[in-house]
């Protein structure tokens, strides 16, 4: 591959972010004017939520399950073995659940945006889309936008629960705490704060996902091997940036609540 | 499906009807530094079909985007239907594009959906009711004689087939104007006299104004000298002993070259050029 002058990197750098700030900007421009896709936006809903389940029911289960166990080892030693339920209800809500949730729908959906699109630009099928009168960003980008951001944010709920779930399994199996003092201190852990900013956090992720894969699919060149990069370069973006983004919403949040 | 908002049936303002449909005036498109097309100017009246002639990587698909405003040139003026479209809206575009069937080199279908959703796209877009949908599809289909495949997805048909089912996709709405990019690029010769025969059907049953893009000058010359025949169902010579004198007066050639026009007039004025470059083109 040959090098590029950094001059000419950092032109295409900020050529870059220009047109992905464009496509954002006309993405929420777009949400507020017809036409609408409506079956388009449920069938994203579909295979974006109902899709991501079963990874994402996993992932939250299992990650409590370990939360628990390594937690407990440090809890006993300051005799706080029965926090566990605490420690584990809000790593989970503020923390590992959007996070997580993000980074599983990232590598899932991100990729599959970026490689759908990106296959639809090198066979000409977004033109012909343009060419019969359809606009690409309101078929296409809005109904990804909207089905990640709705459908993200009841994902995690459902991995807090099932993280919540699995660090109660391990506590009560393996850890001998009693069930119902664990959920107990796992529900008064937990202040509206915590809460609030568990559930921002999967708004702005959705964000990511939906705009970066829809990005990399529509910048697509370069045939088969082209939609290859795109879909690495849709993963590899919408992660890095989940993962700045949530420290940026989780200052913001300590400022508005103070934890 | 799209709400009501946007659709093709809504009316757009066709001015110049009497004008050429399209006109290029000094347009120069330029891609990284190199000028792709530079200072191209012509017309193309109602009810005239202008081939597209030239080497591979001269422009001439670049040419035929810009006048469906998928591409923006650099610089200078494109009028379609009256209407300039290179300082218009894309909202704007969509609609002046519901006029415009346009097929693509390698049909460009849309490989989820199925022959007829694919071809029923506009209509679905446009809200039409299903089964008067269905009966156009039908319709259309029976034009490109593919009736059989209409419950087939892109990927079950053949290179030619799938040629076909983008011309039903392009014609159903009854377009003014119909854009060809290579319409039988990669295709043998038997497949390709078959879209051609559909492509002439078109121009002389409808009369549609057209643009066609090709780099086989055996097609391009078959377009100007022959004439489907409703009654046979098949294209049929134009006599050259009748006043058209073998040729299809409503036929002009466009050739590219080196990011300029090389030629640009009728049949006979392309067989009889004396420029070097074009004798040895059409060598």
């Amino acid at each position: 591959m040959p090098f590029k002058s950094p001059e000419e990197y950092i032109k295409q750098t900020i050529g870059a972010v220009q047109e992905y700030s464009v496509l954002c900007w006309t993405a929420i421009t777009d949400l507020f004017s017809g036409p609408r896709y409506w079956a388009d936006i449920f069938t994203q809903m579909d295979s974006i939520g109902v899709g991501s389940m079963p990874i994402i029911i996993l992932t939250g289960f299992f990650t409590g399950c370990v939360l628990a166990l390594q937690s407990a080892t440090a809890l006993t030693e300051f005799g706080a073995v029965s926090k566990t339920g605490s420690l584990v209800s809000l790593s989970m809500v503020k923390e590992l659940g959007p996070v997580l949730t993000g980074l599983m729908v990232s590598g899932r959906n991100a990729a599959g945006m970026a490689s759908e699109l990106g296959s639809m630009k090198v066979t000409e099928q977004i033109d012909a889309m343009r060419a019969l009168g359809t606009d690409p960003m309101r078929k296409l980008v809005v109904p990804r936008l909207v089905a990640t951001v709705f459908m993200l944010f009841f994902l995690t709920i459902i991995a807090d629960a099932f993280g919540i779930g699995g660090g109660a399994l391990m506590s009560v199996a393996i850890l001998g705490l009693n069930g119902s003092s664990y959920l107990h201190d796992s529900y008064r852990g937990l202040v509206h704060g915590d809460i609030v900013q568990g559930l921002t956090k999967p708004l702005f992720s959705g964000f990511i996902i939906a705009t970066v894969g829809c990005y990399c699919g529509l910048k697509t060149t370069g045939g088969t091997q082209g939609v290859g990069r795109a879909t690495t370069q849709a993963v590899v973006l919408s992660s890095v940036f989940i993962i700045i983004v949530d420290l940026l919403v989780t200052r913001a949040m300590i400022g508005i609540f103070g934890s | 499906m799209a709400d009501a908002e946007l659709t093709a049936t809504e009316s757009i303002d066709l001015t110049g009807e009497s004008g050429p449909i399209i006109e290029f005036k000094d347009v120069t498109i330029t891609f990284d530094v190199k000028p792709v097309l530079e200072n191209i100017s012509f017309a193309v009246d109602r009810g005239q079909t202008l081939i597209i002639l030239g080497p591979a990587g001269c422009g001439k698909s670049v040419l035929l985007k810009m006048a469906n405003g998928l591409l923006r040139p650099d610089s200078g003026s494109i009028r379609v239907f009256g209407q300039e479209i290179t300082t218009m809206r894309e909202r704007e575009l969509f609609k002046l594009r519901a006029h415009i069937g346009m097929v693509f080199q390698e049909s460009a279908l849309f490989d989820s959906l199925t022959v007829e959703d694919n071809v029923a796209y506009r209509l679905h877009e446009e809200r039409v009711a299903e089964d008067e949908s269905h009966n156009r599809v039908v319709e259309a289909l029976k034009f490109v004689e593919l009736e059989q495949a209409i419950q087939k997805f892109p990927a079950e048909l053949s290179g030619g087939m799938r040629r076909r089912v983008s011309i039903a996709r392009a014609i159903i709405t009854g377009p003014d104007l119909i854009l060809y990019d290579s319409p039988t690029g990669g295709l043998d010769p038997i497949t390709s006299t078959t879209i051609i025969e559909l492509v002439m059907k078109q121009r002389d049953v409808s009369h549609t104004t057209s643009l066609i893009v090709t780099h086989r000058l055996q097609d391009a010359f078959t377009m100007a000298s022959h004439r489907f025949d409703q009654k046979t169902g098949g294209m049929t010579p134009i006599p050259k002993d009748g006043p058209e004198r073998g040729l299809d007066p409503g036929t002009k050639f466009l050739v590219l070259n080196d990011g300029g026009i090389k030629f640009h007039g009728t049949t006979e004025e392309l067989v009889h050029s004396d420029d070097p470059w074009i004798k040895e083109y059409l060598a």
